[in-house]
Parts: structure tokens; C-alpha cells; sequence
């Protein structure tokens, strides 16, 4: 699809601002206002961890960040883009969902439960997106994902199937799955939650390295450790809103709001 | 009246059994693709979000699945000639009335087996899909289409195996298929046991060979390495079971 006439408002961005912003974003399911307003911006190469209890919007503020369900209303940008909507005179118009899936390139996501693909094994998996959505050749596409599994330790289980893995090896496939599309921004959906005690470690590890590796990061967690040792920012979630937002050291040693306290004397 | 052994033999190497068997076989295989084509865009009609796709949708499969399968080839092979001229012509063969006709009807059965194998896939499969940037088109090709096709085996295997039967419907519009051939042979002379064992002999070897193709075609839907041992790749682990 080409543009016709100029883009409306092309902002200049550059390296100091924001990769992702997100501006008073708002979502209800039915009559559940899930996110009331939420503000939120993530520069490049920095990990932000979200904490917050369960239904609290955080995993929601992801979906809509990686534009698989529309906003009711605010604004997501990239690089300072607007992404997922057109912007019309009378307003912006949610983009049609084959235009999405181009924005979507650009944003990597990683799941709860994995979401491998059952019928690929581990390095067809990473190398879907490539061939199927970069148009890579499969030839070049294989070493890409090689290496990529390699770079999340798994080259030696590349020939398997996700359910010849463990939860924890799925999961770190699934990383390179996302990270091989090489985004501007990885977003983790509470990544360790479905897995075993003694798994959760090894996918920690592999996104402790990416964070070294100056990878830009989002991650919803309840991995309170590895908010602390890992994240630049730490922000708390609360029925909608962002109560919190502090460096890990003012997070957990000198919480400014109640209800962050509380939170916290929970988790620890 | 006794079996007799001869006149079996001779009618099971009889050349118009085999081309009787060929041609119910072919029936079956070309209407199942049909059914396959229209079952598959049903289903998607199904199982779309526009009001209109679901009831045209449902509409058909409502309709095919109430009309018999014998009444439709009647239809299409001595009405709609009357009606449409360019279906007068040469053409228009038994052969070809019987595979779309017994195709439009099975249709409405895969369908709702094409619906059912598309909603067995988990919600996580297109979300990953998406999030990968594939367009719906692809989600739908490389990721669910993929997964649905295993579910759908088993139950489409037996849709297969029902229409090389159903076939023998298509004798009422004079097509020369495997029991027509038997039955012709009964009403000249009048061997019943000898003609239609013969019958029973051909469709119990086509069902067979069918039902090896399924679990062949089934076995190339198991998603472990070790299935795929025949073709070693260098991306399999090496001694793996040694050290066990």
C-alpha cells in the first residue's frame, strides 16, 4: 500500500528520546477498565521491569504495546512513530490488521507459555519469521537462527521439537525466536511464571546476558530478584494506573507510595 | 445353486471390475479435494467474525446436510440440464455429475470437521503468529493450517473411505462405477453370490490401501526427531540414547 499526499506529522526522533512511549492508555474488556491512563516510556538499551499483583493491567499494557489488541484510546509510539492507528483529520483510525502485522516486525514478544510452534522443530521455529515475514532465504535464514540459538545455548537441541524440550529450553527458543527479527524493543510476558522452580533460572540467565548486551527490554515479572539485579527501572502496576516508577535501589529500599510497601511486604 | 469358485475368479480378474473399482476411487478422491475446497472456505465462513460469511455459511451446511446425497446427483445430473443448455453438451459426463455433485455434499461434512480442527488450536498459536509480524494469510498457512491438518486426519480418513461407498450412489445417473459393474453382471447371469463377493473383494482392497495411505500420511504429522530418523540430519543430536 502506498501513501498518498505527505505523512501527516513525521516527528524527528532521535537516540535520546523514548524507543517506546506509550501516552494515556486506556482499555476495558466489557465493563473492566483494565489500564486507566497509563504512561510509560522505555529508552534504548534499558530494562524495565513491571511488577504488580494479578489482573493489575500490566500483561495488557504488553498486548497493546505489541499491537495485538487495539487501545480504546491514547497513544503508542515507536521511535517516535505512531504505530497501530492512522492518523486522520477526524482522528486516528485503528489500521487494518494486515498493516499491523508490518509494525509488529519491529516489536519482539515473548510469552508466558512459550507458544512455540508444535509442528517446527526448534530452528524452523526461529527461523519462521525470517523466512516467512523478512523474506530471508531459507539457506540464510538457518544460520541466523543457528546462531541465535546458539546465543541462548540451544544450538544442540536444534533438530528437536518444542515437546522433545523442557519448559525452560522452549522458553529460551522462544526468545530467539523473537530476538532473530532483531526488534527495537522485547517485550516479556511474565516469562518464567509458567514454568518449573529449577527452569527458571537458566531463562533468567539467557535475558540477564540480553539486558548486558544492551538488548531493549520490557519484563513483566514476579521475579523480584531479577527486577533488582537486572532492571534500570523498576515500576508497580495498580488497577490500571502506574503507582510507582523508581530505580531498583529507591524501589525496594525506599518505595515512595503505600501501596508499594504493601506490595512488597508481600513478595519478599 | 452352489458357490461357484470359477465364474468368482474369473469376474475378480475381470477387466470392468478393475475399471469399475478405478472409477469409484476416482470419484471418491476427486469429490473429497472438492469437499476439502468448499469445506474449507465454510469453515472459515464459520468461523469469521462477518454476519454474512457465518450465514452463508451456515446456510450451506444446513442445506447439504439435509438434502441426500442421492437426491442431489438426481438433481444435477437430470434437472439442471433442462435448465442450463451448456450442461447439455458432451461435456457434462456422468463421471464429472457425480464428483461434484457427491463433492458439494460432503463438503458441508468437512467443513464442520475443518471448523472443529481450526478451533482445537490453542489461541497462544495465532498470537505468536501475529506477534512475529506474519500477515493472516501466513498465520493461517505456516502455523494453524499446519496443526488443524493433523486433527482433521483421522476423521477425514473416514470421510474418504465413505465416499469410494457413496460412489456407488452415482449408478443413477448410469455411471459405471464398482457395484453398477457387479449388479450389471447379476442381471445377466444372474450369479448373485459369485458377482457381488467379487464386489466385496475390490472394495475390501481399496479400504485397505486407504486405510494404509491414512496411517502413512498420519505418521508424517508426528512432531518428534525421531520420527524423521529415516533423513539423519546434521542438527540431531549424535549418541544421545549412548548415555542413557
Amino acid at each position: 500500500m502506498t501513501h498518498s499526499g505527505p505523512e501527516l506529522k513525521q516527528e524527528t526522533w532521535s537516540t535520546n528520546d523514548p524507543v517506546l512511549s506509550v501516552r494515556s492508555l486506556h482499555k476495558s474488556y466489557q465493563d473492566q477498565h483494565v489500564l486507566r491512563g497509563v504512561e510509560f516510556d522505555i529508552h534504548q538499551g534499558q530494562v524495565k521491569a513491571v511488577l504488580g499483583p494479578s489482573g493489575s493491567g500490566k500483561s495488557t499494557m504488553l498486548r497493546l504495546m505489541a499491537l495485538l489488541e487495539p487501545a480504546d484510546d491514547g497513544e503508542i509510539r515507536l521511535r517516535g512513530r505512531r504505530i497501530g492507528v492512522r492518523e486522520k483529520a477526524r482522528g486516528a483510525v485503528a489500521l487494518p490488521e494486515r498493516e499491523l502485522a508490518k509494525e509488529r516486525r519491529n516489536i519482539g514478544m515473548v510469552f508466558q507459555k512459550f507458544n512455540l510452534f508444535p509442528h517446527l522443530t526448534a530452528c524452523r521455529n526461529v527461523m519462521l519469521g525470517l523466512t516467512s515475514v523478512k523474506g530471508v532465504h531459507p539457506k540464510e535464514a538457518e544460520e541466523q537462527a543457528m546462531a541465535m540459538l546458539q546465543r541462548v545455548g540451544l544450538s544442540h537441541r536444534a533438530g528437536h521439537f518444542p515437546s522433545e524440550l523442557s519448559g525452560g529450553q522452549q522458553q529460551r527458543v522462544a526468545i530467539a525466536r523473537a530476538l532473530v527479527m532483531n526488534p527495537d524493543v522485547l517485550l516479556f510476558d511474565e516469562p518464567t511464571s509458567a514454568l518449573d522452580p529449577e527452569l527458571v533460572g537458566e531463562v533468567l540467565d539467557v535475558m540477564e546476558s540480553l539486558a548486558n548486551d544492551g538488548m531493549t527490554m520490557i519484563v513483566v515479572t514476579h521475579e523480584v530478584r531479577f527486577a533488582r539485579r537486572v532492571a534500570d527501572e523498576v515500576t508497580l502496576f495498580d488497577s490500571g494506573v502506574i503507582v510507582e516508577q523508581a530505580t531498583p535501589d529507591e524501589f525496594f529500599d525506599n518505595p515512595q507510595h503505600q501501596r508499594t510497601r504493601k506490595f512488597l511486604s508481600h513478595v519478599h | 445353486m452352489e458357490f461357484d469358485v470359477n465364474i468368482f475368479v474369473q469376474q475378480l480378474v475381470n477387466p470392468s471390475y478393475v475399471s469399475g473399482a478405478f472409477l469409484s476411487v476416482a470419484v471418491a478422491v476427486l469429490s473429497l479435494v472438492l469437499a476439502t475446497a468448499i469445506g474449507f472456505a465454510v469453515a472459515l465462513g464459520r468461523t469469521s467474525r462477518s454476519r454474512i460469511a457465518q450465514g452463508v455459511a451456515g446456510i450451506y451446511t444446513w442445506f447439504f446436510r439435509a438434502i441426500p446425497a442421492l437426491l442431489v446427483l438426481l438433481i444435477i445430473w437430470n434437472a439442471l440440464p433442462q435448465l442450463f443448455p451448456v450442461l447439455r453438451q458432451d461435456w457434462f459426463s456422468p463421471f464429472i455429475a457425480a464428483f461434484i455433485g457427491l463433492g458439494i455434499v460432503e463438503a458441508a461434512f468437512m467443513a464442520e470437521i475443518i471448523r472443529s480442527a481450526l478451533l482445537s488450536i490453542d489461541e497462544g498459536q495465532a498470537l505468536a503468529g501475529r506477534a512475529l509480524g506474519m500477515s493472516p494469510v501466513k498465520v493461517m498457512l505456516k502455523v494453524v493450517l499446519p496443526q488443524a491438518i493433523r486433527t482433521a486426519l483421522p476423521p477425514t480418513g473416514n470421510e474418504f473411505i465413505g465416499l469410494v461407498k457413496f460412489s456407488s450412489l452415482a449408478s443413477v445417473i448410469s455411471l459405471q462405477e464398482l457395484l453398477t459393474t457387479a449388479q450389471v453382471g447379476v442381471n445377466i447371469t444372474f450369479r448373485y453370490a459369485e458377482y457381488y463377493a467379487a464386489a466385496i473383494v475390490y472394495y475390501l482392497i481399496i479400504v485397505s490401501l486407504l486405510t494404509l495411505l491414512q496411517s502413512y500420511v498420519e505418521r508424517k504429522f508426528v512432531w518428534t526427531s525421531r520420527s524423521k530418523s529415516k533423513k539423519p540430519s546434521v542438527l540431531e543430536p549424535v549418541g544421545q540414547g549412548v548415555q542413557s
